[in-house]
């Protein structure tokens, strides 16, 4: 039996990707392996580990939970468009840097788009909140306190820039 | 790991969903898909066809009146938790949504989903029950509303039958005179609950006139337990209904005992948030 395929039109960062794929595609394997996109990472496969976060129309859910096919039709933001245009990490990504919120990295995209969307929801989080945002991506490297500390210099990083920028206009 | 292949419908109308439904007997409906996929991929289930209703119009409310709040299929948890209208009628719906998985499942999987899914280590299903809420369910041959103590079969199994679509959860509102709280232990914040207990009880004046407790981890279905004669006890009470079991994560003595320092606790919460009503 041939499997059906399906033509998906995936508006991913600041493109459009044509794929043609079977319905059973996950989201994540979509975004690896048919856009070329492998900065979302695929960890547990079944919705625990928060690796594969991607932003679907801005809000954070897991790609190893969506199948591509269902997908259509929405923004998918993955880790490579967190960057701004000119290629400035945001300020998620240079937090990160700063506060070495990262070693091996692996889980690290998924910690980059849960956060980038949390700080918009909430731009100036206590370090409990900050907690809050990132208790469903696991991390088994750091321990999660330079992590805590790289959200909280984001938030801080976010007003710098936004203020340099009010002082330029 | 990967799911099996299946064929993949997406409805635009209920009508077509549920033709779609009968026509196919190996169909399962997929909304949220934040339990289902998981299922897929672990081959512990593999439908042949997947009726995305996604795209049904008409089916994302939350609706609050006087009796109380209504779901759409297409509510995500997130939207449900978040609604202020829904908390201040029912005020249980976000004590136990806020310990629904992580925000991020929450952004995407339905209340009603996760009610007709059936777990009994889930907390909405328990929710509904404790409440006396229900389910409209819809198919070819036309629409019904099943009470939520006749929802639950078994683990894992809803009283829907196979061709029918979820389409509306009714939680009745919280009256004057009641309180509600809701307490789990898990290993970590939301991961599965080693036991969950929720609480509802109603005055009248001083005296507590009703006082349920609902459980969670603890039994193949949602149990709830009437402990109004029982309230310097509830834990003793309850127990008789209850199953805790073996697993990895917490052994049967480690589940008894959260239930018999949870159960009083939440009652007594409860109470309190109807003291505190009764006297605004």
């Amino acid at each position: 039996m041939s499997e059906e395929l399906h033509d998906v039109r995936l508006r991913v960062n600041a493109g459009i990707q044509q794929i043609r794929v079977p319905a059973r595609r996950l989201l994540s394997d979509a975004l690896r392996h048919d856009c070329g996109l492998t900065g979302t990472h695929v960890g547990c496969e079944h919705g625990v580990c928060g690796a594969c976060t991607v932003l679907v129309d801005g809000v954070p859910m897991r790609s190893c939970l969506i199948f591509a096919v269902a997908a259509e039709g929405a923004q998918i933001t993955t880790v490579e468009g967190l960057t701004e245009p000119d290629d400035t990490l945001s300020p998620v990504q240079q937090a990160f840097r700063e506060c070495h919120g990262l070693q091996c990295g692996f889980c690290t995209p998924g910690f980059l788009t849960t956060i980038a969307a949390g700080l918009e929801e909430n731009p100036e989080p206590t370090e409990e909140e900050a907690r809050e945002m990132i208790a469903g991506n696991l991390c088994r490297c750091t321990g999660y306190h330079n992590i805590v500390k790289s959200v909280l210099r984001a938030a801080e990083i976010t007003r710098e820039r936004e203020s340099a920028a009010g002082e330029e206009a | 790991m990967k799911p099996a292949p299946f064929a993949y419908r997406r409805p635009t109308t209920l009508d077509e969903a549920t033709r779609l439904l009968t026509e196919a007997p190996g169909a399962k409906v997929l909304a949220g898909g934040q339990s289902l996929v998981p299922l897929l991929s672990m081959r512990l289930a593999a439908p042949d066809t997947l009726v995305d209703i996604n795209h049904l119009p008409d089916l994302g409310h939350v609706s609050v009146d006087a009796t109380g709040v209504r779901v759409g299929a297409l509510a995500r948890h997130a939207e449900v938790l978040t609604s202020v209208a829904a908390r201040r009628s029912q005020p249980l719906l976000a004590l136990a949504l806020a310990n629904v998985a992580h925000a991020t499942i929450r952004n995407r999987g339905t209340t009603v989903g996760s009610i007709v899914h059936a777990d009994a280590a889930a907390e909405m299903p328990m929710v509904l029950t404790l409440l006396d809420g229900s389910v409209d369910v819809v198919s070819t041959r036309g629409r019904r509303t099943i009470a939520a103590a006749d929802l639950f079969a078994g683990p894992l199994e809803s009283t829907l039958a196979h061709d029918e679509i979820a389409v509306e959860a009714f939680f009745p509102a919280l009256p004057e005179h009641g309180g509600v709280a809701f307490e789990e232990v898990a290993r970590r914040h939301g991961d599965y609950a080693l036991v969950g207990v929720a609480a509802r009880v109603l005055l009248e004046g001083d005296t507590v006139t009703s006082a349920r407790l609902g459980f969670v981890s603890v039994s193949d279905v949602p149990v709830v337990v009437d402990v109004t004669d029982a309230l310097d006890d509830p834990a003793a009470a309850a127990l008789p209904h209850l199953e805790p079991a073996d697993d990895i994560h917490a052994s049967a003595d480690y589940r008894t005992q959260l239930i018999r320092v949870l159960s009083p606790r939440v009652l007594e919460r409860a109470i309190a948030m109807a003291q505190g009503r009764n006297h605004v």
